[in-house]
């Protein structure tokens, strides 16, 4: 287990990516290394000065970037508290608990691995990609959005290997959900990993299911820490009732109940 | 029982101790109320258990845990050597439920004290129920006191018409402190899709919002009863835990904001600590119920 830590993060560069979504590249404020952070994870970030946000916004870590000392976060404006991070200075200062929750699983062997992402889940499959392609693993993007302006930092995943796309409104790729994309009947994956609005993780969970594909699903719950002291975050599990903060958020879709 | 300072944390804010030994040193809190614990092992309520308030929340975990024999087996043996007070916060349905899950603590070296839970406003049975009327508490106040021989420390609701006559009904039965308050019920609903936000529709309200109702509960106690009184109720900095000690409170827990900033606990031990000197004060037990009228 890599320990926590609570941190003060200096705002590099505000980025908007379109009228919902900004991205955040931030650094710790006191030059202290950042200690080592695996793709799925997260951070819980302190919100000052706004009057209806109590508690603290858990974000995904979008990316890493170690010669920089950078961690890059995609936030979604969805309510006051992430209003104010997307509205945040560059130079501004964020209290960040880093990094919490587990992790996704990194192949040792190569073979045919699928990212399905939607809406601003996207995030970590970025930082789940690079990780790949860093060991000289080839993956398949899937990512699915409203529409074009929906489907972000489409130059950054293809770095790292191939992108497709669907929209609701057929404005980039296919048009419609993620699962009715064909590549999805003309390729055999391995490992699929997804993370999004539930709808759409769970029809990927059977898809996956159906064919005996491993796959793993990154969960949003709300919670109140994020670091398993509140139980507020739970999933409905084969183990019972797990804290989708530490135990999570990464789940192999079988020990979940999605499909039951 | 003695305390190396007053600031305790609160249960079901702080898990075992162990979730927050990567951001602060234990040694440094006056003691832990560890998580609720029960005779069987709980599920809690289904999700979601929790909603963000104006300075609070509100949450319906209803008490998972893995039961008391989980406990003593697997997280005592991690948790006694923690330098600091820990203590069990022990709830249940029936009295008997009460009864059975202390008598598997007593005899645990390091666990002075047990917290007893009447006021969980979260399960369907038991929990609040038994806090909302003197004859219950004091009924399970009794049958707990004759086989717990430690520390006794009855945990209040503030769902209630006077709180004061409650706090004398357990000390009556031989309580050695009550601890208040837990949480308020309350409920939120999202306008748009016209659901609670809660799976059990009502949960308990914490955090700072409910601060000032929590400190005129202390005050009340405090001046209603001759054993000690633990204050809590939305405590963020070392200014809220004077001011529950001025109220009367011999020590305060701090519970919600653990969640906030996971050091609050020590950053009000040592804000005490400067208080305590600025004055030229001795101890915080000179200032227990001190505050000055005119």
């Amino acid at each position: 287990m890599i320990p926590m830590k609570q941190l003060d993060f200096t705002v590099r560069s505000n980025d908007k990516l379109n009228d919902q979504n900004h991205l955040l590249k931030v650094v710790p404020s006191d030059n202290e290394q950042l200690p080592e952070m695996l793709p799925g994870q997260f951070v819980q970030i302190l919100v000052e000065n706004a009057q209806h946000t109590f508690l603290r916004r858990p974000i995904s870590i979008n990316n890493i970037v170690p010669e920089r000392n950078e961690i890059w976060l995609l936030v979604q404006t969805v309510g006051e508290g992430t209003q104010k991070l997307c509205e945040m200075a560059v130079g501004g200062r964020l209290n960040m608990l880093v990094p919490l929750g587990n992790s996704f699983t990194i192949p040792s062997s190569r073979g045919s691995y699928l990212l399905v992402g939607g809406g601003v889940g996207t995030a970590p499959l970025l930082f789940l990609g690079k990780k790949l392609h860093e060991r000289g693993i080839a993956c398949d993007f899937l990512l699915g959005g409203a529409s074009e302006q929906n489907i972000l930092q489409r130059s950054d995943f293809t770095a790292y290997g191939t992108l497709y796309c669907t929209t609701e409104d057929g404005s980039l790729g296919e048009k419609g959900y993620v699962t009715h994309h064909p590549v999805l009947q003309h390729k055999k994956y391995d490992f699929i990993f997804t993370c999004g609005p539930k709808p759409m993780m769970v029809a990927v969970a059977r898809y996956a299911h159906e064919r005996g594909i491993r796959c793993e699903a990154s969960l949003e719950n709300l919670m109140a820490c994020g670091f398993g002291a509140c139980l507020c975050c739970v999933e409905k599990t084969t183990r019972g009732n797990v804290c989708a903060c530490t135990e999570g958020p990464v789940f192999d879709i079988n020990e979940l109940t999605w499909l039951d | 029982m003695q305390l190396r300072n007053p600031v305790m944390t609160a249960s079901g804010t702080f898990g075992y101790g162990t979730e927050y030994t990567d951001f602060m040193d234990l040694g440094r809190l006056g003691g832990i109320f560890v998580k609720g614990t029960t005779l069987e092992p709980r599920q809690g309520n289904d999700y979601p258990r929790m909603a963000e308030t104006p300075s609070g929340m509100l949450n319906a975990v209803g008490l998972q845990n893995k039961g008391v024999d989980y406990f003593v087996e697997h997280i005592y043996p991690v948790i006694k050597d923690y330098d600091t007070r820990m203590i069990v916060n022990v709830s249940g349905s029936t009295v008997e439920d009460y009864v059975a899950c202390t008598e598997k603590l007593v005899g645990l070296e390091k666990i002075p004290a047990i917290e007893l839970n009447i006021s969980c406003p979260n399960v369907k049975e038991g929990g609040m129920a038994f806090g909302t009327s003197c004859a219950s508490a004091a009924q399970v106040t009794r049958a707990v006191r004759k086989v717990y021989p430690g520390t006794l420390i009855v945990k209040l609701s503030p769902n209630v018409t006077d709180i004061a006559e409650i706090a004398r009904s357990v000390e009556a039965e031989g309580a050695d402190s009550v601890s208040l308050v837990n949480t308020f019920l309350g409920m939120a609903i999202d306008a748009e899709s016209r659901r609670p936000k809660l799976s059990t529709v009502t949960g308990g309200l914490s955090g700072p919002c409910i601060k000032p109702i929590a400190l005129r509960m202390v005050w009340q106690v405090f001046h209603a009863v001759n054993i000690p009184v633990i204050g809590m109720g939305g405590i963020c900095n070392w200014e809220d835990a004077i001011e529950f000690i001025l109220a009367g409170a011999t020590a305060i827990q701090v519970g919600t904001y653990n969640f906030i900033d996971p050091s609050a606990s020590v950053k009000i031990v040592e804000g005490i600590e400067e208080y305590l000197l600025r004055h030229n004060i001795a101890s915080v037990t000179d200032l227990v119920g001190a505050m000055e009228m005119g």
